[in-house]
């Protein structure tokens, strides 16, 4: 009886995924509104929830079990940017067009950034060769640079886990702080929201976090965002490789 | 009818990641260089267009409006399906680096956020 009802849930895990993130949608706005009394967002718990369940999974989250492959689908790339592109009904073009030169800059300093911080963190926990560094300062761009930049220079195996690892904690991280540290960095307008996407640069971590700070926030940094991986996979094993090369002094 | 809306929101979306991929192409990586932006885009402007000429009636940009409101419970099952373990399968490098870039490039976005803002908004 029970074996037959699971199988039906398997067989429609796209329409169980529905019943299944609706009902952790109702509990999460239950909980913020009558628990929390509106400390956290229903969005951000929400959210968050869906992290810690992904910690139940393994390499799908919890779309490892047969009975949530369902999740995998409806959280899918596919599914994630035609519900961005759709977003965009409500963004301001203005807004965007004054905000695209602080967006650009945004994604060149952000690329920058990782790049460089990631491979001086890797440097000085005792990483010496450029192309481990460099490997693992692309996965702190996004975790697609990281393995794209470690396989065009050809990096371990080993290296190439902590790179994409990297990239995995920027994501939950991007998803956790932005709506606990926005207020703090002026995180509230569609022009900081164009900069932040093209910062962060994972899309999302960006999606999720701004989802969790200010849903109308989040066409604009997705707009950014976008550009990110590709430019980072463009930059970080060519330009971003030598210029590591001059610095060691090779 | 609502079918309208969705399929504009496809032809939108197709668009923008043809055009992502041929870019990618044109500069030599095998992947998609911001094509969810240009579907963006494409979007809005062709929103604005159809609304001009009267086109975009209640139902269509219902079908629209549906998805962009399914845009928050998906991001909750794109939550529920990463890939958590791999990022304390990295240890404390992975962790460490992670956190850092995070935190450091939330902290340039009110430095960076001045370039191009309006003065009106901030007196």
């Amino acid at each position: 009886m029970s074996e037959l009802i699971t199988d039906v849930l398997v067989r429609n895990g796209l329409v169980f995924a529905f019943l299944f993130v609706g009902l952790i949608m109702l509990f999460s706005f239950w909980v913020a509104r009558r628990v929390l009394r509106g400390l956290i967002p229903g969005v951000a718990l929400a959210i968050l929830l869906g992290l810690g369940l992904a910690f139940l999974g393994g390499e799908r989250g919890i779309a490892e079990y047969p009975l949530f492959a369902g999740m995998a689908l409806l959280g899918g790339a596919m599914l994630r940017d035609f519900a961005v592109v759709a977003t965009a009904m409500g963004a301001d073009l203005d807004q965007i067009r004054h905000a695209g030169p602080a967006g650009a800059v945004a994604l060149l300093v952000g690329i920058l950034l990782s790049f460089l911080l990631g491979t001086l963190i890797a440097w000085s926990m005792g990483y010496t060769d450029p192309v481990s560094l460099a490997t693992i300062g692309a996965g702190a761009c996004t975790y697609i640079v990281g393995p794209v930049t470690g396989t065009a220079l050809g990096a371990t195996s080993e290296v190439m886990a902590i790179s994409i690892a990297t990239g995995v904690v920027k994501t939950i991280a991007t998803t956790v702080l932005t709506p606990l540290i926005a207020r703090r960095v002026g995180l509230d307008n569609p022009h900081s929201a164009l900069v932040f996407g093209g910062l962060l640069g994972t899309t999302s971590g960006v999606a999720a976090g701004l989802a969790a700070t200010d849903p109308k926030l989040v066409p604009y940094g997705a707009l950014t965002a976008t550009f990110y991986t590709g430019l980072g996979c463009l930059l970080c094993p060519s330009v971003l490789y030598l210029l590591l090369l001059a610095l060691a002094g090779g | 009818m609502t079918i309208y809306g969705v399929a504009l929101l496809a032809f939108c979306f197709l668009a923008g990641k043809v055009t992502g991929t041929l870019l990618g192409a044109a500069i030599g990586i095998n992947g998609d260089v911001g094509g969810v932006g240009f579907a963006m885009l494409l979007l809005i402007f062709l929103n604005a267009w159809l609304k001009r000429r009267g086109w975009m009636d209640g139902p269509t940009t219902g079908g629209l409006l549906f998805w962009s409101s399914m845009y928050i419970p998906i991001i909750v099952a794109m939550a529920a399906v990463q890939n958590a373990t791999a990022a304390l399968s990295g240890g404390w490098l992975a962790l460490i680096a992670g956190v850092a870039v995070t935190v450091a490039a939330l902290l340039l976005v009110p430095l960076l956020s001045r370039i191009g803002r309006p003065q009106s908004t901030r007196p």
